[in-house]
């Protein structure tokens, strides 16, 4: 009997989130003559029919209805006929006046019940009466307190009792009751009123609306003692019920000693919470009574489970005393440390309250965070807007003086405007510039505030910002396209000072210049010098090879070196002209780099991939550079600076050419603690550094990890990088692939507007009252009786393709459908 | 004489002075036939002629100005006749952003020169009408504008040519029987017929153009004015202490400019009238048909309001003192008082009588037949390549916005020669490419400064064009929006990928004649009530496909544009000021976002630095900013403060990484980064 009613409830619910997605999707009311109808009864099978005169159009109303009652009538086993009475063939029940038209419910052809058509009055009615009339040992009803109390004590200690108070019969919670009852009726008493006094003598304060109590007589032994009671919060659906009943079977109290990610009970299930007091050996007994007390308070809004700390596997937090996990997969747990239980009830209440709106309305999610800022530039600026910034220090530019200030002097212009929180964060690093330069430099470092003087923006052809810009006498301005920071900033301002390329006179000059005299003050902002090598004739390349300079300026020191002995340089570092020389000042190197008719683009191309190092320290300023070359990248991330050994193993693969698919880096944690972040995204549990990644960013985005028992050695690395490209090795990871959304939805001003413009019936405008009546009919049809605050509308323009919206209703039901 | 002497003395060259003189008349001769031809004409060499003039001179067209009077603004010489102009000149706003200043300078025309403003011509709020001559002189002497003065066009007619750009050339004919060919006409002539109502006894009836401006004509006299307009009030005000009473009679209710948001209504300036009728002085306000009136003078001179429809009854022929007078049957009929004076104030028209039929420029907007017919693009609509600027093209905005006035038409003549500029010479409409993380800022900047947007409100709007995959955008100034359907065809600028567009508009039902302004509770504060703003605000609409020609025409009664696929209101502001970071910024970001499906928030260097190499796909501010090595470094006190506001994480302190616990999932609640959505293997492990 459970079994089979449980799969009728099964297809009653499934039903109900069908009516709720696609009202159409009824079955279709037979009709038949009386003589027809009683031969199709079947003994056993409960039937309601409604005789009526074949020639009465009238209560087209109820027949509607009763249209919408089949299916899920249908799906309780009750069959739905509509009985034309004719002339020929009299029935008892076509009665003898039109009006005393009636409805009847027979089990087999034995007449149950007779029910007026005018208490059958909606497709709720309807189911709600058939199945009160069937379930009449099942659900009783009740009108006074002492009823209760017989009724209570009798099932002390043998079965609990599901109480339930609706307002009428007929109504949609009476319907929701009904159908719970279907189901559990054999496993709970169902006790039904709809007196308010008796509702208020156990102690309801809201007696206008429904409610479900839930006495728990089972456990009961001693006969004296009263039945625990729980109430039902939620509001009376069948789903909700449902929900509510199942955690009412469930143990109360769970001890666990597994990861509280990995614990799964019924309650996750039902999309409730988990709250897991830790517990300790020493404290056991306490922290029981604790997680009983807990659990009692928290029955049908969270699971209650006892953690063991100490035979735990799982790392908790030591101060922690209580676990908090969300039903929504994916949430990592939280590590509370609440020392009133209190607070674990008000955190699981809070939540819910969430988790309901959720509910209701998905596209809904966090609408009060709306007006929180969640740009991380706008927020870090409008906190520090109260901080008074030395702005003395940089020359304030109007559109009058610009012409007087930075034309007449070499000139670095900041043009930002006051309002824009990217210029203002810009701005602050501007000024920690102007006071690193403070009386050092001969570059004039001014302002414009777009915001003031938009014209001289517009005719400085700035149209964003910020943008800086560099001026110098008898030049077209150069603007700035380096990261927008003080370090990177100042780099360019420093190598500005030398014309590039720098022209060298004499071998030894350019001696000079290669090991870094010639420049000293600069080295420390490019690490690398190039000098162009070429015979005095070779004009065209070293027309190209200045432009590409020029172009470079600010970025790298170039140099040309075209005197008649030039064959002295080109012999002494092995190169054919024209040729590049790279002095690589870090490391002591020089480099050659052929240079064959190439134009000055291609020149600044070579020059820039001459930049690029073999294994470089990755940072958040040159990891741009390195992306470029779309490839995937083999991480090394340290604490600190690297193992002189394990660079060189690197440096030795890469030679033996074994890393070119990669590039192959390092990351100092100190320097970059960023990749703390990027760790923690990797690794479920962080083994310890160094640690050996490949991150294939711009194919698939799986990530592979060097295994961390193996030692950081040549040959180990060769094998495993073989293995990697043979598809031998697994990820450890894939980076999630979602394009960036809205992190949250806006104002749907336009529905805002249709539902006060539908108030004023004067404006007809056809497509907004269609929208209107479709999204006032979800409405109805998403929630029938609950009586919530109307959350502030919003929009996801994706979501206005109704159909869309449907997809995903029908998803997360199915998903709902499995649970059940 | 004398020059024939010099000829002589000089000898030779007074033989090629002769000879140069020749070719002249031959020259001149010659072009009986085939007249000067020009690529534009202007007529008139008012604010409007002067500012088309500017623009075609800017853009090094073949151009010339023809002007009745031997000066520029010849209709200021004479009106308003009180030479009050009731346009604001506010010369101090407190900001330096130039632009902006032009929201509250009403009388500056546009040009380059800072020189040329009008508060350097007149230190008053309302100026003289003088002023305005003079600055009109110098404008168009500074900028060096070509005027042909003393030039009266006395006929324009169209002849087919099918070389012409429109398929026609318009022939000017000037007072000399000159004739001009040109291929553009624009009619910058305002309004300069006055209005006559015709009724029995409107003889006895002075005009606003020629009554006496001096007071002491009025001394203790009654007098009646007709009209409502501002000049009627102009004139009750400059004779109000000195006449017995003025009444005042007109067909339609008084509409104060404050509560109608327009400014051609009755200004507070001029409204001495309205409040000595209210405190009970004898002034009054009247309403009735003009049309429905006659006046009869009697044997003293005085004048008696009557009905028409008594004159038609009684004999013609009769007496003056003989005709029925409404007080007959009615003795308490308002004006049974007899008057000394009537005057009429009830404004002017379009003069059409140049224009040959040929041209098919009629008259009759909707609201009266004072202004020519022309399209939402200022264009006639009876022939191609003849425009209407200035006040003359006022039928577009009647009683809405400023498309009547310097301080609209000057942006509205600017639009007619963008749309010249694309048709005739392939150059599109000015515009700004820029990547999406510039959206937030090109729209903030824009709606906080921009003059053409504020003065011509809904009539005017800038629109946003998006480039594929929404990455970039275009964005176009000053677009008149009633030819939204038709942008690609004037602007040259292609719109298949969605655009925005974004207008400024008052509050749906806030103006209107009988409308109290200033009600308790105007102001909306809330950014969730912005679509509620009563004052003037920006309006952000959304379309995903250009509208159709047929969705602006049949647009929701109210709307200034077509039903968008989405709409923000950026809400109302007391200083007209939109650069608040969570009341302004944030919930149009929200907007932006939501129609473009992307996340638009900035971020610092670190953080894209994270999310390159936690995730596959980065934010356009990242992919814009820090992927081109142009990313947000920050400072360490910027930094801190993000950390405090748990937006940035703080990664220095090695122990924080055991101390979390479990891995932190990508992109939680309030981190940055992408929402998480729910994985498709959720439901395997239900």
């Amino acid at each position: 009997m459970m079994s089979s009613s449980f799969n009728l409830f099964r297809v009653g619910i499934s039903f109900v989130m069908m009516c709720i997605f696609c009202k159409s999707a009824v079955g279709s009311l037979s009709e038949l003559s009386p003589q027809k109808y009683f031969s199709t009864l079947q003994p056993g099978k409960a039937s309601l029919a409604y005789f009526c005169q074949a020639d009465s159009p009238r209560n087209s109303v109820f027949l509607e209805e009763l249209n919408e009652a089949v299916k899920p009538l249908q799906d309780y086993g009750i069959s739905v006929a509509k009985v034309n009475c004719v002339k020929e063939e009299t029935s008892r029940y076509c009665g003898k006046e039109k009006d005393s038209m009636k409805a009847y419910l027979f089990r087999g052809n034995i007449l149950l019940r007779e029910f007026p058509p005018d208490t059958l009055f909606d497709v709720n009615a309807i189911v709600a009466h058939v199945l009160f009339a069937l379930l009449f040992n099942e659900v009783k009803y009740i009108s006074t307190l002492e009823d209760l109390q017989n009724i209570e004590s009798a099932l002390k200690g043998k079965a609990s009792i599901a109480f339930s108070y609706v307002r009428a019969i007929g109504t949609p919670e009476h319907r929701a009751v009904m159908e719970a009852a279907f189901v559990y009726g054999t496993t709970y008493q169902f006790v039904l009123t709809t007196e308010t006094a008796l509702l208020e003598s156990i102690g309801t304060e809201d007696i206008k609306n429904a409610h479900l109590y839930f006495f728990h007589c089972k456990q009961v032994l001693d006969l004296t003692e009263q039945c625990r009671r729980t109430l039902m919060e939620p509001p009376l659906t069948t789903l909700n019920i449902h929900r509510f009943i199942k955690t009412m079977e469930a143990p109360l109290l769970t001890e666990v000693a597994e990861d509280p990610q990995q614990v799964s009970t019924v309650h996750l299930q039902l999309g409730l919470p988990l709250v897991f007091i830790v517990s300790q050996q020493a404290t056991y007994e306490a922290d029981r009574r604790t997680a009983e007390w807990v659990a009692w308070r928290l029955l049908g809004k969270a699971g209650v489970l006892l953690l063991l700390r100490d035979s735990s596997e799982v790392d908790i937090p030591q101060h922690a005393n209580v676990v908090f996990r969300r039903a929504e997969e994916g949430v990592p747990v939280e590590f509370l440390v609440l020392h009133d239980v209190d607070l674990i009830i008000s955190r699981v209440e809070s939540n819910m309250h969430i988790e309901e709106i959720q509910e209701d309305e998905d596209e809904d999610m966090a609408s009060p965070d709306m007006d929180i800022q969640d740009d991380e530039v706008a927020e870090t600026v409008y906190r520090d807007r109260k901080r008074r910034l030395p702005l003395e220090l940089t020359v304030e530019v109007t559109e009058e003086t610009f012409n007087t200030t930075v034309v007449a002097s070499d000139s670095i212009v900041l043009f930002y405007a006051g309002w824009q929180a990217v210029s203002m964060a810009f701005l602050q690093s501007y000024i920690d510039l102007a006071i690193k330069l403070k009386g050092t430099s001969t570059m004039l470092l001014a302002r414009v505030n777009c915001a003031d003087w938009s014209d001289l923006c517009t005719k400085q052809n700035v149209t964003e910002f910020p943008v800086v810009k560099m001026y110098k006498e008898g030049e077209t301005p150069v603007s700035y396209t380096g990261m927008l920071g003080t370090e990177d900033l100042l780099k360019f301002i420093q190598l500005n000072r030398i014309s590039c390329p720098v022209n060298i006179t004499s071998v030894q000059e350019a001696e000079e210049y290669l090991n870094g005299e010639l420049h000293k003050d600069l080295i420390s902002y490019s690490s690398v010098s190039v000098l162009g090598l070429f015979s005095p004739n070779m004009t065209t390349v070293k027309e190209d090879f200045t432009e590409a300079g020029n172009c470079l300026k600010g970025y790298v020191i170039t140099g040309i070196y075209s005197e008649e002995d030039v064959l002295i340089l080109s012999n002494k570092y092995a190169a054919t002209l024209p040729a590049l020389l790279l002095a690589r000042h870090k490391e002591g190197k020089i480099e050659s780099i052929p240079l064959a008719n190439s134009p000055a683009q291609d020149i600044v191309q070579i020059i820039t991939n001459a930049l690029l190092e073999t294994f470089p320290e990755i940072t958040v300023e040159n990891l741009p550079i390195y992306l470029r070359l779309q490839k995937p990248l083999l991480i090394l991330f340290s604490e600190g600076s690297i193992n002189p050994q394990y660079k060189k193993a690197m440096l030795k693969l890469a030679k033996d050419k074994h890393l070119d698919s990669l590039i192959p880096c390092w990351l100092n944690l100190q320097n970059t603690p960023a990749g703390r972040g990027i760790l923690q995204a990797y690794f479920d549990a962080l083994p310890p550094l160094p640690l050996i990644v490949v991150v294939n960013l711009h194919s698939g985005g799986q990530v592979f990890a060097f295994p961390s028992d193996q030692a950081i050695k040549e040959q180990n690395l060769l094998l495993w990088l073989k293995k990697l490209e043979a598809g031998l090795e697994s990820h450890i990871t894939v980076l999630p692939a979602q394009e960036w959304k809205p992190p949250l939805p806006a104002y749907d001003f336009l529905s805002m507007m249709d539902a006060a413009a539908s108030h004023h019936p004067t404006r007809k405008d056809p497509e907004c009252t269609k929208e209107t009546d479709a999204s006032e009919k979800d409405k109805k049809q998403e929630d029938k009786s609950a009586i919530r605050k109307e959350p502030i509308e919003t929009l996801r323009i994706k979501h206005w393709n109704r159909s869309n919206w449907f997809k995903e209703g029908g998803k997360s039901f199915t998903h709902d459908n499995k649970e059940l | 004489m004398d020059l024939w002497a010099a000829a002589r003395l000089w000898g030779p060259p007074g033989l090629l002075l002769t000879w140069a003189l020749h070719l002249a008349l031959c020259l001149r001769s010659a072009q009986t036939s085939v007249p000067p031809s020009r690529d534009y004409c202007v007529l008139g060499a008012g604010p409007a002629g002067l500012q088309m003039a500017y623009f075609l001179q800017r853009a090094g067209r073949d151009y010339a100005v023809f002007e009745r009077a031997p000066r520029p603004g010849s209709f200021f010489t004479r009106y308003p006749r009180h030479r009050q102009l009731i346009s604001i000149n506010k010369r101090h706003t407190g900001k330096a952003n130039a632009e902006f200043n032009l929201r509250h300078d009403w009388n500056s025309l546009l040009s380059h020169d800072p020189r040329l403003l009008f508060r350097h011509y007149s230190r008053a709020y309302f100026p003289d009408a003088g002023d305005m001559v003079r600055y009109l002189g110098d404008f168009a002497q500074r900028l060096g504008l070509h005027v042909l003065y003393n030039t009266t066009i006395t006929h324009v007619t169209l002849h087919k040519a099918r070389q012409a750009w429109n398929g026609h050339y318009f022939i000017l004919t000037d007072q000399m029987g000159h004739t001009h060919q040109c291929s553009v006409l624009l009619v910058a002539t305002g309004l300069s017929v006055p209005n006559q109502v015709d009724f029995p006894g409107s003889e006895y009836v002075e005009g606003y153009e020629s009554v006496s401006v001096d007071p002491e004509d009025f001394e203790g006299q009654n007098v009646l004015i007709l009209g409502r307009g501002n000049s009627a009030f102009e004139t009750a005000e400059n004779i109000l202490g000195v006449t017995n009473f003025i009444h005042m009679l007109s067909r339609s209710r008084v509409r104060l400019s404050w509560a109608t948001h327009y400014v051609g209504d009755l200004r507070a300036i001029n409204n001495g009238l309205l409040d000595t009728y209210q405190l009970k002085s004898l002034d009054g306000l009247l309403e009735s048909d003009l049309t429905d009136l006659a006046i009869v003078k009697d044997r003293e001179g005085k004048f008696h309001v009557t009905l028409k429809f008594f004159l038609e009854e009684g004999n013609p022929s009769a007496d003056a003192d003989a005709v029925t007078l409404p007080q007959d049957d009615n003795d308490n009929f308002a004006m049974r008082v007899a008057y000394d004076r009537v005057i009429r104030c009830l404004g002017w028209n379009f003069d059409f009588s140049i224009f040959n039929k040929s041209l098919r420029l009629s008259s009759g907007g909707k609201f009266s037949k004072k202004y020519p017919l022309i399209k939402a693009s200022y264009e006639s609509k009876g022939s191609r390549g003849l425009f209407v600027l200035g006040t003359a093209s006022h039928s577009v905005d009647y009683r809405k916005s400023a498309g009547g006035f310097i301080h609209g038409f000057r942006y509205t003549v600017r639009a007619v020669h963008r749309l010249l500029e694309h048709r005739h010479h392939g150059v599109a409409w000015p515009s700004t490419e820029l990547p999406t993380s510039q959206l937030t800022s090109a729209i903030v900047r824009r709606v906080n400064e921009a003059s053409g947007l504020y003065q011509m409100f809904s009539v005017l709007a800038d629109v946003i064009l998006l480039k594929e995959n929404a990455m970039a955008f275009e964005y176009l100034e000053e677009f008149p929006v009633q030819m939204l359907a038709q942008l690609e065809t004037i602007t040259g600028r292609k719109a298949r990928h969605g655009l925005f567009v974004v207008n400024m508009e008052y509050g749906r039902n806030f103006s209107g004649p009988d409308k109290d302004v200033f009600f308790y509770d105007r102001s909306v504060g809330h950014t969730e009530d912005a679509w509620q703003s009563n004052f003037l605000h920006p309006v952000v609409y959304y379309y995903r496909h250009l509208p159709t020609e047929q969705e602006v025409r049949f647009r929701p009664a109210g709307w200034a544009l077509p039903r968008p696929t989405a709409i923000h209101h950026v809400v109302e502001d007391f200083l007209t000021d939109w650069t608040a970071p969570v009341g302004h910024i944030l919930p149009l970001r929200r907007f932006l976002e939501n129609c473009l499906d992307t996340d638009l928030r900035s971020f610092y260097a670190e953080s894209c630095f994270l999310f390159a190499l936690t995730h596959q796909k980065l934010p356009p501010f990242c992919q814009q900013g820090y992927l081109r090595a142009q990313g947000l470094v920050g400072t360490e006190s910027l930094r801190r403060h993000g950390v405090e506001s748990g937006l940035l994480r703080d990664y220095t302190t090695a122990d924080r990484l055991h101390e979390d616990g479990a891995r932190r999932p990508l992109g939680s609640s309030r981190a940055p980064g992408p929402p998480v959505r729910p994985p498709e293997s959720n439901k395997e492990e239900l």
